[in-house]
């Protein structure tokens, strides 16, 4: 019996390395197809430049640009601004979130305006945000704080109300201090809902941002776009559209890394659960 | 922090086994355990009262079981002596010192283990750090034979374990006061046997005193020097257990005491 299904195993596993190689493949099949039938497309006259520009004319369009240095200027100036206002806007939730899940008093006094505040669809206030600051950066950072503020704010919040009071009343029991408690005890607890806000709030950065730089600006990535749309290059826009899907990308994989170096314990726990 | 020497092996049937229940610390290890007294102590929740005034002294280095039905106030005298809830009226003397916030040199482990999923069995185990807490907290799970588990998740770990592990973050800070909430209530029959052996031995070895809470009236009577029964918000029974240990479940004295218990737990 154990021996057929060892027998068995062994046959399996260079079929199961076929299968794990396909699986590599297959998902890229339909993208490099989609790519080359748009390429052939463009060249026959069947898709009109103005419509949609061949990849490889997106690919020259990227490479004359970052010739000047002009495509790298737009895209480090919109990930100052991502950054930055992800920073203040995270860094304001995260506080209030914290202050709020940890004191009573705090929560009675605050937590009430700011659920009032987070029904106002943020990129609503645009023309507000304008009238008061201009179009300078600081209306773009505003609106990048404003909407990061909200996720980041609640899944905190929430982090910090759902950890195990059974956990807290050992660390009592242990004589934590305040410091050891949140350190080992609270932090801990609720970083798996921050770390759901912080990636809620880093989409909401990227869309933030492409609107703002798309209405009103003079610089980053969506400013680009709305420049070449004046000048019908389609493949700079295109090019821009590109640009943010990766800039989006690169910050979800750097989020996932986060969560796999802060949350070790985490999928542990869970596949634990599970066995 | 505390001094630490090395944890106490005791075999149970080393020399140190010949102390017996109910004669309060013997002379060897005496100062190490905490002397407890309850004065007109009482707790209600919400108008209904839990726990009548009631008195109480335990003897240093002693080993106390309280069984009673559930929901009678058995959790709530352990939290009042922990400090973890205060009392309505009256006041908790830990070696004459009333009581004012979490008890000094107390621990408790409860029905759950309550690790910290997040941090690693020996970090749990030294939860409270200090002055060599690694080296301190490995010992501490040698003395549960669990030191070969030091860097694992606490997820990864049986119930069993986790109370072992549990036990030995217990002890690492040399309690003298060790509270357990019916610790081995979700245990399988053979896990709690092992883990009512291993606690008797630690106290043997250690000298603290003890206060177990259980609902099987057999592990108070097998591991007690004395059983109390809280009914209706009193004591309503205080029972001294003089049998020598270790004490075989099946011997007739434990059986007979088991049945008085019983019968009056039942009526
Ligand atoms: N924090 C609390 N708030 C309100 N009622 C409580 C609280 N703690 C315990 N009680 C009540 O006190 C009674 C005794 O509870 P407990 O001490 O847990 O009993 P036992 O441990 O003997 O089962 C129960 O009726 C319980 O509902
Ligand atoms: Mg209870």
């Amino acid at each position: 019996m154990s021996g057929m299904g060892a027998a068995a195993s062994i046959e399996a596993r260079p079929r199961r390395r076929s299968v794990f190689q396909a699986r590599r493949i297959v998902p890229w099949l339909l993208p490099a197809a989609t790519l080359i039938i748009w390429q052939i497309g463009a060249e026959t006259g069947w898709i009109t430049m103005r419509t949609l520009p061949p990849p490889l004319s997106i690919l020259t369009a990227a490479i004359s640009l970052s010739k000047t240095g002009e495509l790298e200027r737009q895209v480090l100036i919109s990930c100052q601004r991502a950054a930055l206002g992800f920073l203040i806007g995270g860094g304001l939730g995260f506080g209030l979130g914290l202050l709020n899940g940890l004191s009573r008093p705090a929560e009675l006094t605050l937590d009430t305006s700011l659920q009032m505040l987070r029904n106002v669809p943020h990129l609503a206030i645009i023309p507000m945000v304008i009238l008061w600051f201009g179009i300078g950066e600081s209306a773009k950072l505003f609106l990048v704080a404003l909407g990061v503020f909200f996720p980041i704010y609640l899944n905190t919040f929430h982090g910090v109300r759902m950890v195990e009071k059974s956990l807290i009343e050992m660390g009592r029991i242990y004589h934590l201090g305040s410091w050891a408690m949140f350190w080992r005890v609270i932090l801990p607890g609720a970083m798996p809902s921050i770390l759901i806000g912080v990636r809620y709030g880093l989409g909401i950065t990227w869309l933030t941002l492409i609107v703002a730089e798309t209405i009103s600006s003079s610089s980053g990535i969506g400013y680009m776009t709305m420049n070449a749309r004046e000048f019908l290059e389609t493949d700079v826009v295109l090019l821009g559209v590109l640009i943010y899907a990766l800039l989006g990308k690169l910050a979800d994989m750097a989020t996932r890394w986060l969560e796999h170096r802060l949350l070790a314990w985490h999928h542990n726990f869970q596949s634990g659960a599970e066995a | 922090m505390h001094g630490f020497d090395t944890f106490a092996f005791q075999p149970p049937d080393s020399g140190q086994s010949e102390r017996k229940g109910g004669g309060g610390p013997s002379v060897a290890i005496s100062g190490s355990g905490t002397h407890l007294t309850l004065r007109s102590v009482s707790k209600g929740f919400g108008g209904r009262t839990v726990l009548k005034p009631l008195d109480l002294a335990i003897e240093a280095g002693s080993f106390v079981s309280i069984v009673g039905r559930s929901g009678g106030g058995k959790s709530t005298m352990l939290r009042l002596i922990s400090g973890l809830t205060a009392p309505d009226t009256g006041a908790i003397l830990h070696n004459g010192e009333a009581l004012a916030g979490i008890a000094p040199r107390t621990t408790m482990m409860f029905q759950d283990a309550r690790l910290l999923p997040w941090q690693r069995v020996l970090s749990n185990v030294g939860i409270a750090r200090g002055p060599g807490w690694e080296q301190r907290s490995l010992e501490a799970l040698r003395a549960v034979g669990l030191d070969d588990r030091a860097r694992e998740w606490p997820a990864v770990l049986s119930g069993g374990q986790k109370q072992r592990v549990a036990l030995a973050r217990a002890l690492v800070a040399r309690p003298h006061l060790l509270l357990l909430d019916e610790p081995l209530g979700a245990l399988d029959a053979l896990t709690r046997g092992e883990m009512q052996r291993l606690i008797e031995r630690l106290w043997l070895g250690q000298g603290f005193t003890a206060i177990l809470v259980t609902h099987d009236v057999a592990e108070a009577v097998a591991l007690s020097d004395r059983v109390l029964l809280l009914q209706d918000g009193t004591i309503a029974l205080d029972l001294t257990i003089d049998l020598p240990r270790p004490r075989r479940r099946t011997a007739s004295e434990v059986i007979g005491l088991e049945s008085k218990i019983l019968d009056l737990l039942l009526t």
